[in-house]
């Protein structure tokens, strides 16, 4: 895991080291949005990791864990660290959004079907992150959060097709998809950049969250032996 | 294959023989206590009053604002409700009597979802009354909106419940379900509320579209109650 840690903690900071440099200094200023588009080397791969890469990993980690089969508390681990940095991305998402939305749109907030959406889901799994710190078995709580995690994840399909279904003030899909528009040079490459690093960052980020999960019912395990060994002593000696 | 399918219609009837024995007990345990007529029904027409109160008095206003005032009385009322009904469930003893009558958890979560149904109906009945009444609301078409009101408390009723199981024991869950459910109803809050505005908008009719989504939100929470109330109820 240290060198998985490495890898991608190295990766992340020089992918986005290079993102700030192509971004702020050599790509061009955007022919319609002038100087904001440079918020867009950061906005939607913030966006595609809190969307995408950490719900998807937490709610294919929880099916895992509900699998009688597939069952450990590794998953459920797993499932809690990318749901803890997935909720981070979620607000980066939605201030990075807000930050871009003031010039183009011309509020910080409107009630935007993929805005409210994107906003239900931060408080969904907040609503999950809640439910972890419920004092329970080790069992018992991560069978209940595997289940609330699936059924938040469910937000995500909404939050995706809302721009479609809605047809509110937020574009449809940009890069990708029918209609798309074309990004060229340099600049597509800085966004592509951005992608990359944000998606190692999430990796770094929720590796070592795990690895502190993990310390963490290690320390607990090693807590509740040695307060059953000194029961026990006690026992013996009364 | 005969076999399988009778084996199949008899676990189908003892669910649905559990569900009637769990929804008549809560129904009985309400009826005596009475905790949602004096405390769950007044709150929640004290909802729709303070609601009133910080609009102000001007008739257009309220009457375009009722419909997802009546659908946050209901929303907020509901989750008040699903505590007390698990507060029921949520004891020891109740846990190991069910499990020594062998009551099949799928039952026991469609038992639940009934009484908590009709205490929510009945609950909408009253503030359809004084939405009407003190919120200047004409109806153009009584059955959409019936229809409506049933479909949405089907759906909040599962989730309630369904949540409900998840948030563990009562002291956290006074809390926690209003957090976990609230977000996650906001489809009922949204289609009920446009379903009711149809209902009672001048060109009635325009409102299958919402029936449709309240429809598919109560099938997928009570297919999804069925499967994993078990399961987390038996952890």
């Amino acid at each position: 895991m240290q060198r998985s840690l490495r890898i991608l903690g190295s990766l992340s900071v020089v992918t986005l080291a290079l993102v700030i440099v192509l971004g702020l200094w050599v790509t061009p200023p955007d022919v319609n949005q002038g100087e904001y588009a440079r918020l867009l080397y950061i906005h939607p791969a913030v966006a595609w990791v809190a969307l995408y890469v950490a719900i998807g990993m937490a709610a294919l980690c929880s099916v895992l864990y509900l699998w009688k089969r597939t069952r450990s508390l590794v998953y459920d681990r797993l499932a809690a660290a990318a749901v803890e940095v997935g909720v981070v991305f979620i607000i980066l998402t939605l201030i990075t959004g807000s930050i871009w939305g003031r010039p183009t749109w011309g509020v910080w907030w409107t009630w935007d079907a993929r805005l409210t959406s994107t906003a239900l889901l931060g408080v969904l799994f907040i609503g999950y992150l809640a439910l972890r710190r419920v004092p329970a078995d080790s069992d018992v709580r991560a069978k209940r959060c595997a289940a609330a995690c699936i059924f938040a994840a469910v937000d995500v399909p909404i939050v995706h097709f809302s721009v479609q279904w809605w047809q509110t003030l937020h574009q449809t899909a940009t890069v990708f998809g029918p209609g798309a528009i074309q990004v060229h040079g340099i600049m597509a490459w800085t966004m592509l950049l951005s992608f990359i690093g944000f998606t190692a960052l999430f990796g770094w980020m929720v590796l070592l969250r795990y690895r502190i999960e993990t310390l963490n019912a290690t320390g607990e395990d090693d807590e509740l032996t040695a307060a059953l060994v000194a029961r026990r002593s006690e026992g013996v000696t009364s | 294959m005969w076999h399988e399918v009778d084996d199949v219609v008899k676990v189908v009837l003892q669910m649905w023989r559990d569900a009637w024995l769990v929804a008549g007990r809560d129904l009985r345990i309400e009826l005596r206590s009475r905790v949602g007529l004096w405390q769950v029904l007044p709150f929640a027409l004290l909802t729709l009053v303070l609601f009133a109160f910080a609009l102000g008095p001007q008739p257009a206003t309220l009457a375009r604002s009722a419909p997802g005032l009546f659908w946050l009385a209901v929303l907020f009322s509901s989750v008040l409700a699903a505590q007390r009904s698990m507060a029921i469930e949520g004891t020891r003893a109740t846990k190991d009597a069910s499990r020594l009558l062998g009551l099949d958890p799928a039952g026991v979560f469609l038992g639940k979802v009934l009484a908590l149904l009709l205490e929510i109906i009945a609950l909408e009945a009253v503030l359809l009354l004084g939405v009407v009444l003190f919120f200047h609301v004409h109806v153009s078409s009584w059955p959409d909106l019936l229809a409506s009101c049933v479909l949405a408390a089907l759906g909040l009723c599962a989730a309630d419940v369904l949540y409900g199981s998840l948030a563990g024991e009562a002291r956290t869950r006074a809390t926690l379900l209003p957090l976990l459910v609230l977000p996650a109803v906001a489809p009922v809050l949204i289609a009920g509320s446009k379903a009711f505005s149809e209902a009672t908008s001048r060109g009635a009719g325009l409102g299958s579209r919402w029936l449709g989504i309240l429809t598919v939100f109560a099938l997928v929470y009570t297919a999804m109650g069925v499967i994993l109330y078990g399961p987390l109820e038996e952890s």
